[in-house]
């Protein structure tokens, strides 16, 4: 009996076939991400990634909302001309905090891994309030909405929270501040250092929307002012074997 | 299922299922394909012995052609680098007003930076360098902070009002509005003139109580005569062309509560040379000095 005729005895018995497909779709998988969980050049060390603030958290949401990543990628490739136009590739480092991370897959707008501090506050809220008044040619719907809308950050613990549950190193300080910590970030006449002892010095505290109030155009601008400027890339020299 | 049968002579032989008196030919896979197939699994081999393939316990193995993706991409990068290194070394080391004579560096650094400007300028200054409400203008000879190559240089490498760099140019008009220095009244009287300036006032029987506002209030940075003073970055207020806009309204809105435009700092960005292609670039549009 050859082995193909073996196998019908699989092809014929549809509990047997169900049971092997199982048992190759298992070790495929095992092969595939297993190793991704203790390989240690899959996430290299880098210095700079922190949890984001409670705003720059708000703002994400507001990014995953509204469906950014439709349109927008958070991932530069290592190829020279993304390089040269966005600057340094993504690191896998780069997401470790990004639940579910960002990296989208189509690019109707530019990538958006760097865009921190490339532009201007006022630039953002132009931008988010009618793209075309700064960009003629951009095809982006306006979000001046985002402005109009007021945020408290009353629930911004809660998904911190969450976010510790599944590892991110939030302390239950962080957690129990992020009310407090979200309102400074956006007022830079307040008491901001407690925000700036919790998450690192270099944490922008502005009015992002340039608005009275805290608005999801603040939590957004917060956020993308960040984006892709946590690492920081004098102290990192990539492992070119990968 | 029935038995494998030949109904007619010379048929191959069938599959052995019959369904409502339906079978299937059991043909042999045609030989092209199968060798292609076969082929194709050798290939597999090959390819994950020649490049980066399986994970072992403590990395993936690294394939004997010693090719990566980030190997790749930093000897492509390298490789443009270094055919641009002499031309770039001389740009760098040129003096800046000199560039836009040098037969070899001038039409370099306009070509570069035209390119550098619409990579990273042209979001806020537009892609043909007109500007938009609030992001100057780069092609006519109107200059907040001096249009002279050194002064474009080093507004591209520090920036404006930024908190990036140290060095940023930096002046900050006083919200005479919403900090209540002015009445509102004196706001208005002071908009007339400034709209006199340059044009008709929207009520001409405020602008000369508006020259006394401008002149205790505003001269100290924009000139009695309203022609501004780039050492402080403060705007000439009498030709015509407007930042934000120069009708009533806004003037009303700039003075209560004053602009604070931002541009980043590009050292952290680009290259000397990249930021003097640019510097190069801009100067030529129109407006250089």
């Amino acid at each position: 009996m050859s082995i193909l005729d073996k196998h019908k005895i699989l092809e014929t018995n549809a509990t047997l076939l169900l049971i092997f497909s199982f048992l190759v779709v298992t070790i495929g998988g095992l092969v595939q991400i297993a190793p991704l969980f203790y390989l240690e050049n899959t996430i290299e060390k880098v210095e700079g990634m922190r949890p984001y603030t409670p705003l720059e958290m708000a703002g994400r949401e507001v990014y995953i909302r509204e469906g950014c990543y439709v349109c927008h990628s958070q991932m530069i490739r290592p190829m020279r001309d993304e390089v040269e136009r966005y600057g340094h590739y993504s690191l896998a480092a780069e997401s470790m905090y990004d639940r579910p991370f960002q990296w989208g897959s189509k690019r109707t707008g530019p990538d958006l891994a760097r865009v921190g501090g490339r532009y201007s506050d006022e630039w953002h809220a132009d931008h988010l309030r009618d793209p075309q008044s700064v960009v003629p040619e951009s095809v982006m719907p306006k979000y001046g909405f985002l402005e109009e809308k007021k945020i408290d950050g009353k629930y911004i613990g809660d998904i911190m929270a969450t976010n510790a549950l599944l590892g991110t190193p939030y302390t239950d300080e962080m957690i129990e501040a992020a009310q407090a910590d979200f309102r400074a970030q956006a007022d830079p006449d307040s008491d901001y250092d407690g925000l700036l002892e919790r998450y690192g010095e270099d944490i922008n505290v502005r009015n992002f929307d340039g608005q009275p109030g805290i608005s999801e155009a603040d939590a957004l601008i917060a956020y993308l002012q960040m984006l892709g400027t946590l690492v920081d890339f004098s102290t990192f020299t990539p492992d070119a074997s990968r | 299922m029935s038995k494998k049968s030949q109904k007619f002579e010379g048929d191959p032989n069938t599959t052995g299922h019959e369904w409502d008196g339906i079978e299937e030919f059991d043909n042999p896979m045609p030989r092209w394909w199968l060798w292609t197939f076969y082929a194709t699994i050798i290939w597999g081999v090959l390819y994950t012995i020649a490049y980066p393939a399986w994970p072992l316990i403590n990395g993936a193995t690294a394939g004997v052609l010693g090719w990566s993706t980030r190997g790749d991409v930093a000897a492509e990068i390298t490789a443009v680098e270094e055919a641009n290194a002499p031309v770039n070394a001389k740009l760098e080391a040129a003096e800046l007003t000199a560039i836009a004579e040098d037969a070899e560096l001038g039409p370099y650094a306009v070509s570069a930076g035209s390119a550098v400007f619409k990579t990273w300028c042209a979001q806020c200054h537009g892609s043909g360098a007109a500007g938009a409400k609030g992001y100057p203008n780069l092609l006519d000879d109107d200059w907040l902070w001096g249009g002279s190559v050194e002064d474009i240089h080093a507004t591209i490498t520090h920036g404006i009002r930024n908190e990036d760099s140290d060095e940023a140019r930096y002046s900050e008009m006083p919200a005479f509005g919403r900090d209540e220095l002015l009445e509102k009244e004196e706001i208005s009287q002071v908009v007339n003139y400034v709209m006199s300036l340059s044009g008709e006032p929207q009520d001409a029987s405020k602008v000369e109580a508006g020259s006394v506002v401008f002149a205790d209030n505003c001269a100290s940075c924009h000139m009695e005569d309203g022609t501004g003073d780039r050492a402080q970055g403060a705007p000439n207020l009498a030709d015509a062309i407007w930042l934000y806009g120069g009708d009533y309204g806004t003037l009303t809105e700039t003075v209560s509560n004053s602009r604070y435009g931002v541009m980043p700092a590009w050292n952290t960005r680009l290259t000397e040379a990249e930021i003097r292609a640019v510097s190069s670039y801009v100067h030529q549009l129109g407006g250089g000095e």
